[in-house]
């Protein structure tokens, strides 16, 4: 708004001092400086709510602040804690566990639907819809409805049929075995539509000219897929590689608002970092120990991606 | 003379200004977003300040997820409300913390407030000084459905009286398809509802221990009578098969949907349960042992005085909160949320005695125990970890116990530090 106005009134006040100063410059460093006047408003903004929050965490990983009284310097006791903390490895495990398999079902599932879909002329925009929908659904919304379908006998959905069927029912998220794949599945299917979509744009974009080169050349439909479709669709995978696991490793949503009764259970077996986070801060007011948590989570985020964006890179 | 009359005006809007200034005082009153509580207050606001008319009360409310969070940041940011809202088990921290004055002992004399409060009330006391009174408090009971007992065979009008009774109404209601599912629960086992609280405060005492030791700082349940509740409340499940954890994802909503015989709960859940159109449903003390021993948890929000409150609004504060602590407040928080009344007197009168739904709680008040949580949630999560281990992972009663009874004990030690 500032900037607006300095521009609008430059030129009526020939000798005021910001039109005086750049007087004496050229055209190219006076753009300079107007671009970078502009730029500064975002980037100064972005800086105060992003980067001094994330320092801030850096610092306060180092004290023991729990609301209540000042923070004190206890420098690593909060990591060393954690690296003892059995829970954290559990935590840690089941993040990973998240990860390791979410990402790769996901991507795959995602890719099998879009290389269809794609072909597919009847209803195309309706298909793509149905599965687009879950996208847009809140996550605690889906969360729930989930949660019912799960419940054991005599009100769960999945358990009535598999009765029907004559299977033994199962506990899903009643029990510590199935409850980390129960909700993995709910992930998955809420991240499907925006990873088909995606992958679909990406199909488009691969010129028709090459299919029709490697038809006349006589490749199979495998071929194609191995030598053309993939190669080409590399930049689309690698951001959507990347982008599913951040989601999987910043899981809450759903795990959350699926063991309210028991957050991240039974037994801890559902629990992600985030969650343990939000627990450390929210419920027993540690927010030194949640920043070191924290701290921790943004390096295996960035380590992750990195190696992902290393492993994936153009060779060139 | 329009600059007369406009400089008269101006006058008089700042004599009346000086004198308002002078007269009337405006404090803040938070607690958390529940509708009942919230209409409650209202209307003792309102009560409050035709009596009081220099004194307005504005009441502030936030989500209770978010309460603590908002009174803490407030009490550093210096914003805090001169008087508040706080469960009970949050007293160590706000303490700690700076946010609560002692309250006056000239407005709220020591023998006054442990004459006609009950018991329970020392929960708010910290060395020598109280902090803050309740208005209302809670208990437990056993609510049962008269409608599945007519079907069980069992007489509606008399329910179960002891845990033998308990164990064998729960079994003539409970139901099992061919596959062993539980389709209709004896009773709920909801570990995360007030079970955790029933096996802490009740079921450990009667079978011959104490859940903790020297102010609940130091845990002494893992001990031969820890074990035999422990075993007890496991074997409702594992063995007489009367209900199941997770039935109906939780207790209170099997019992609401009319697919549990009996449910252990609170006063605070009245409201709720005085929906149900579907049955009849009635209240009865929980259940005694053999040897007619029985005990109860109860549980309150108080309300104390920011420790920054000083002056005239520390005056008017100290009028508020007696207002809100006196019988008449008591009354018609009764009426509106259904909890029971902190004073005696108010609470003990033949109406209510003769009540069958206040009656079994107002008796539970009497013998009842309150647990000084260190750290709430973590305690009720690793008594609900210590059911888990035991029905899910298959880990003997002792073992599990004697697991939660460590780690308990470490978190009650972290917490005090």
């Amino acid at each position: 708004m500032a900037a607006i106005e300095q521009k609008g009134a430059a030129p009526s006040r020939p000798t005021g001092s910001p039109a005086g100063i750049s007087g004496g410059l050229s055209m190219r460093t006076k753009r300079l400086l107007w671009v970078w006047g502009f730029l500064a408003v975002p980037i100064l903004f972005y800086a105060i709510i992003r980067f001094y929050p994330t320092f801030q965490a850096f610092y306060l990983s180092l004290t023991n602040w729990d609301l209540v009284r000042p923070p004190k310097l206890v420098w690593f006791a909060n990591y060393i804690k954690l690296f003892k903390d059995p829970q954290f490895w559990k935590v840690f495990r089941n993040t990973f566990t998240y990860l390791i398999i979410g990402t790769p079902i996901s991507l795959l599932l995602a890719f099998v639907i879009a290389y269809f879909l794609d072909r597919v002329r009847f209803m195309h925009n309706f298909i793509r819809a149905l599965y687009f929908l879950p996208f847009l659904t809140t996550a605690a919304a889906m969360a729930w409805v989930w949660r019912w379908f799960y419940q054991p006998p005599p009100i769960g959905i999945i358990n009535s049929v598999l009765g029907m069927l004559g299977i033994p029912q199962q506990p899903f998220i009643g029990s510590t075995d199935q409850a980390l794949y129960a909700i993995m599945v709910t992930a998955i299917w809420a991240g499907l539509g925006f990873q088909i979509i995606i992958f679909m744009a990406g199909l488009r974009a691969i010129p028709n000219t090459f299919y029709e080169a490697a038809r006349i050349d006589g490749l199979g439909e495998w071929a194609i897929l191995r030598k053309i479709t993939l190669p080409l669709l590399k930049p689309t995978t690698v951001f959507l590689v990347v982008f599913s696991s951040i989601g999987f490793l910043r899981i809450f949503d759903q795990v959350y608002n699926m063991t309210t009764n028991d957050p991240g259970g039974p037994l801890g077996s559902t629990k992600p970092l985030v969650l343990m986070i939000y627990q450390t801060a929210f419920n027993s007011y540690a927010m030194g120990y949640a920043a070191a948590q924290t701290v921790v989570l943004f390096t295996i985020l960035l380590i992750v991606s990195l190696l992902q964006l290393w492993i994936l890179r153009e060779k060139k | 003379m329009r600059k007369a009359t406009l400089f008269a005006g101006l006058l008089a809007g700042f004599s009346t200004f000086a004198f308002n200034a002078a007269q009337a005082v405006e404090i803040e009153y938070w607690q958390y977003v529940y509708d009942t509580r919230v209409q409650a207050m209202d209307q003792l606001i309102a009560e409050f300040q035709k009596a009081n008319p220099d004194i307005t009360v504005k009441q502030v409310t936030f989500p209770y997820a978010d309460y603590q969070t908002r009174v803490i940041a407030a009490n550093l940011a210096g914003n805090a409300p001169d008087v508040m809202q706080l469960f009970y088990g949050w007293l160590d921290k706000f303490v700690a913390g700076g946010i609560l004055q002692p309250l006056p002992t000239d407005a709220f004399p020591h023998d006054k407030i442990e004459n006609d409060f009950f018991p329970i009330v020392t929960a708010m006391k910290r060395g020598d000084d109280y902090y803050g009174l309740p208005t209302a408090v809670r208990s437990l009971a056993l609510f049962y459905n008269k409608k599945l007992f007519t079907e069980a065979g069992l007489d509606p009008n008399n329910p179960p009286q002891t845990l033998d009774e308990f164990v064998a109404a729960g079994q003539k209601i409970a139901k099992l398809d061919d596959a062993g599912n539980v389709t209709v629960a004896g009773s709920t086992m909801d570990m995360g509802g007030q079970d955790h609280q029933w096996w802490r405060e009740v079921l450990i005492r009667q079978f011959g221990g104490e859940p903790y030791a020297d102010g609940d700082t130091k845990v002494t349940y893992n001990s031969d009578a820890g074990l035999k509740a422990l075993d007890f409340y496991t074997s409702l499940q594992l063995e007489k098969k009367i209900g199941k954890v997770g039935f109906m994802d939780e207790g209170q909503a099997a019992f609401r949907a009319g697919m549990a015989g009996m449910t252990i709960d609170g006063t605070f859940r009245l409201g709720s349960f005085k929906g149900i159109k579907d049955f009849e449903w009635g209240v009865t003390e929980l259940p005694a042992n053999a040897e007619g021993v029985r005990s109860n948890y109860a549980s309150y929000f108080a309300n104390g005085i920011s420790a920054k409150t000083t002056g005239e609004e520390l005056e008017a504060s100290k009028k508020f909160l007696a207002y809100i602590t006196s019988p008449a407040a008591m009354d018609i928080w009764l009426k509106t949320v259904g909890e029971l009344p902190a004073l005696r007197s108010a609470a003990l009168t033949d109406a209510n005695l003769k009540d069958p739904i206040y009656a079994p709680f107002l008796k539970g008040l009497e013998y009842s125990h309150t647990t000084l949580f260190k750290d709430e949630q973590g305690q009720r999560q690793n008594a609900m970890d210590m059911v888990n281990r035991v029905l899910l992972e298959g880990q003997s009663t002792k073992d599990s116990l004697a697991q939660a009874a460590e780690a308990e004990q470490e978190m009650i030690d972290a917490a005090q530090q």
